[in-house]
């Protein structure tokens, strides 16, 4: 595959699980700058492809390229430093440590086992870390053990542990699921906002909150795409319909 | 200062719990207790070393290893076939058929120091060996397991098949390692005797300080980025391994690490125990190193050596009596407190201490006012006796 401008381009794509096609040669492109929604009914493979992005899963055969580079050969330490990030869908923060810790152990310096053994908290860490706090609305409860927070704030502080480490694209599986009404309209506050100068690739559900937040959407079916484009044109087209409310 | 202070000592409440486990090791103990039971608590403290390594390894790291005996015995190993050579002097060994080599192999009709015993003629590579062995061994087992993602249940029946291998090995080639018996005889370490009084004195201290040396060590590892990464890495492993971090390199440098530490002890117990032999290697002492530790507290290090001294305590008061029930009482034990107490000693100590501190400082008060209850009685008595 030669190289394109797209930050991911994924291209012939396919994973089975024991025959089962999870994914079926798929063709995806996402701009930089995108905030791009992947919609779709229950085991169409949405989560799968997060999965292939960030290595979880292997793919069967096809090729993930992010910034030209090829994303399927790699371990997925390796795929988190070329900058990918990836929110699972339950919320995975590290329930036995502060707020703060957690976005400390998240901050990108000492990875290696004698660089964390050496690391400072500094004051640049200290201010990136309130930076993002602030962020994630959390500035606040820096000090709180984070098994306290409330199902919302957990998703994120799992948003900011991901933002602290600055990626080029972040994936987000379901970001508002449990969360208030509130809640999510402070959540599709952040995700405008940090969809700058990176490329945000999110699963979700909820369509009003879709709605609010998408510049494009794509909705998966049965591992393959089923339509593309904005809002309107996908949540119009007949085939979608079909695949919503026709079964 | 704040460094040593705040991280190594834990703050205020760290620092007190370090220095009353000091005084008691350093000065208590040894003033209290005749030589031969103080050889005895050197003896139980070169447990503790094992104990803090699962805290570190177990409490921490989440990783459950029941061959902690394995790596105890490599040091205890190491530093035995040293002092072996020495003992095994041509003057000494001279009604041998072949003079200069160890008993135990002169009785199994080997008649040249085989290779890998060579290199222990010098103290120094004996040393660098009773760290660095282990921690190969430890890097072998751990990078082909922990890089295949094996891990829970799984590594902890590995580690015990590899102590139950081991075990055999040393017994099956009794000519390179003495069998069964083990390595006994030892006497001078460069012609100091080891068996004398001051020696066992001597040692005894240099014990305690590798020990709160090992603690040290273990509280910088643990205050560190690594430190929090490793209970992280207990709680969500995915997300740490997405976070960008190579979880299977964290898991292999404690692994090693623990595996270090519990080789020092080995290594102290031969110098102060005298001898070495596979019985200190297999699953029961491995299984036992993992009950000082819950004891203890399995996240707390000082808890680990209190429980490794409390464990060790009830073992030489209840095989005296009932050697046989032993074993019984310390499964009910470890069954025990994995039930009620999940973490041990240091976590009573942790919910109740605070009552009991305040207790103590009451207790004065309550004197007072028992003994003036007491006169009022003696007054009472008085008066009906008239």
């Amino acid at each position: 595959m030669s190289n394109t401008d797209f930050a991911l381009a994924i291209e012939d794509l396919t994973v089975s699980f024991d025959g089962f096609k999870a994914v079926d040669s798929l063709n995806f492109y996402l701009n930089k700058d995108e905030l791009h929604v992947v919609i779709g009914p229950n085991g169409a493979g949405k989560t799968t492809v997060l999965d292939l992005i960030c290595g979880k899963t292997k793919s069967t055969s096809g090729s993930i390229k992010f910034m030209n580079r090829e994303l399927t050969k790699l371990a997925e330490h390796q795929i988190v430093h070329a900058g990918v990030g990836r929110k699972f869908q339950t919320p995975s923060i590290y329930e036995n440590l502060t707020v703060y810790e957690n976005l400390e152990v998240s901050y990108p310096r000492g990875r290696g086992v004698f660089g964390s053994l050496m690391f400072k908290c500094d004051a640049e860490v200290d201010k990136r870390i309130r930076e993002v706090a602030a962020e994630i609305f959390l500035e606040e409860m820096l000090d709180m053990e984070s098994a306290l927070l409330s199902h919302g704030q957990k998703q994120w502080l799992e948003i900011g542990m991901l933002l602290i480490q600055d990626p080029q694209l972040l994936m987000l599986d379901e970001p508002v699921a449990g969360m208030s009404v509130k809640e999510r309209e402070l959540t599709a506050e952040l995700l405008k906002r940090i969809c700058k100068g990176r490329s945000v690739l999110v699963i979700e559900h909820d369509m009003d909150f879709v709605e609010k937040i998408a510049h494009k959407v794509t909705v998966l079916h049965q591992g393959k795409i089923l339509a593309e484009g904005d809002m309107k044109t996908v949540q119009n087209d007949p085939k979608v319909i079909e695949v919503y409310l026709g079964h | 200062m704040n460094f040593v202070y705040d991280r190594l000592l834990g703050g205020k409440n760290g620092a007190i719990g370090f220095a009353i486990l000091a005084a008691l090791i350093f000065l208590i103990l040894p003033l209290f207790l005749d030589l031969f039971r103080l050889n005895l608590v050197g003896k139980y403290l070169t447990y503790a070393f094992a104990a803090v390594s699962l805290v570190l390894l177990w409490g921490y790291g989440g990783i459950l290893s029941l061959g902690q005996g394995v790596f105890f015995g490599l040091g205890g190993y190491s530093m035995a076939m040293f002092l072996k050579l020495e003992a095994s002097d041509p003057e000494s060994t001279k009604i041998q058929s072949t003079p200069g080599i160890p008993d135990f192999m002169d009785w199994n009709q080997i008649t040249q120091l085989p290779w890998f015993w060579e290199p222990f003629n010098s103290f120094g590579f004996t040393v660098v060996a009773v760290l660095l062995v282990p921690a190969i061994f430890a890097f072998i087992i751990g990078y082909s397991m922990f890089k295949r993602r094996v891990g829970g249940v799984y590594f902890a029946i590995i580690t015990q098949i590899i102590a139950v291998i081991l075990t055999v090995l040393i017994v099956g080639q009794q000519g390179y390692t003495g069998g069964i018996n083990g390595i006994t005889d030892l006497r001078t370490l460069h012609g100091w005797d080891i068996r004398q009084d001051s020696a066992k004195y001597i040692l005894y201290f240099v014990n305690a300080f590798l020990l709160f040396g090992v603690i040290l060590l273990c509280r910088f590892i643990l205050t560190s980025k690594l430190g929090r990464l490793l209970l992280a890495m207990k709680d969500k492993e995915d997300r740490v391994r997405f976070s960008g971090y190579d979880v299977s390199n964290f898991k292999i440098f404690v692994f090693c690490v623990s595996a270090m530490i519990s080789a020092i002890g080995g290594a102290m117990f031969t110098l102060q125990v005298g001898f070495m032999s596979p019985s200190f290697v297999g699953i029961v002492p491995s299984i036992e190193m993992v009950i000082f530790a819950a004891v203890g507290g399995r996240m707390s290090l000082i808890g680990a050596v209190y429980g490794t001294l409390l464990v060790n305590y009830g073992k030489t008061i209840f095989s005296e009596t009932f050697p046989e029930l032993w074993l019984y009482l310390m499964g009910a034990l470890f069954i025990g407190v994995v039930m009620y107490f999940p973490n041990g000693l240091a976590g009573v100590w942790n919910k109740h201490g605070g009552k009991l501190v305040g207790c103590i400082k009451n207790m004065q008060c309550v004197s007072a006012v028992k003994s003036m209850l007491d006169k009022k009685r003696l007054a009472k008595a008085d008066v009906a006796g008239k």
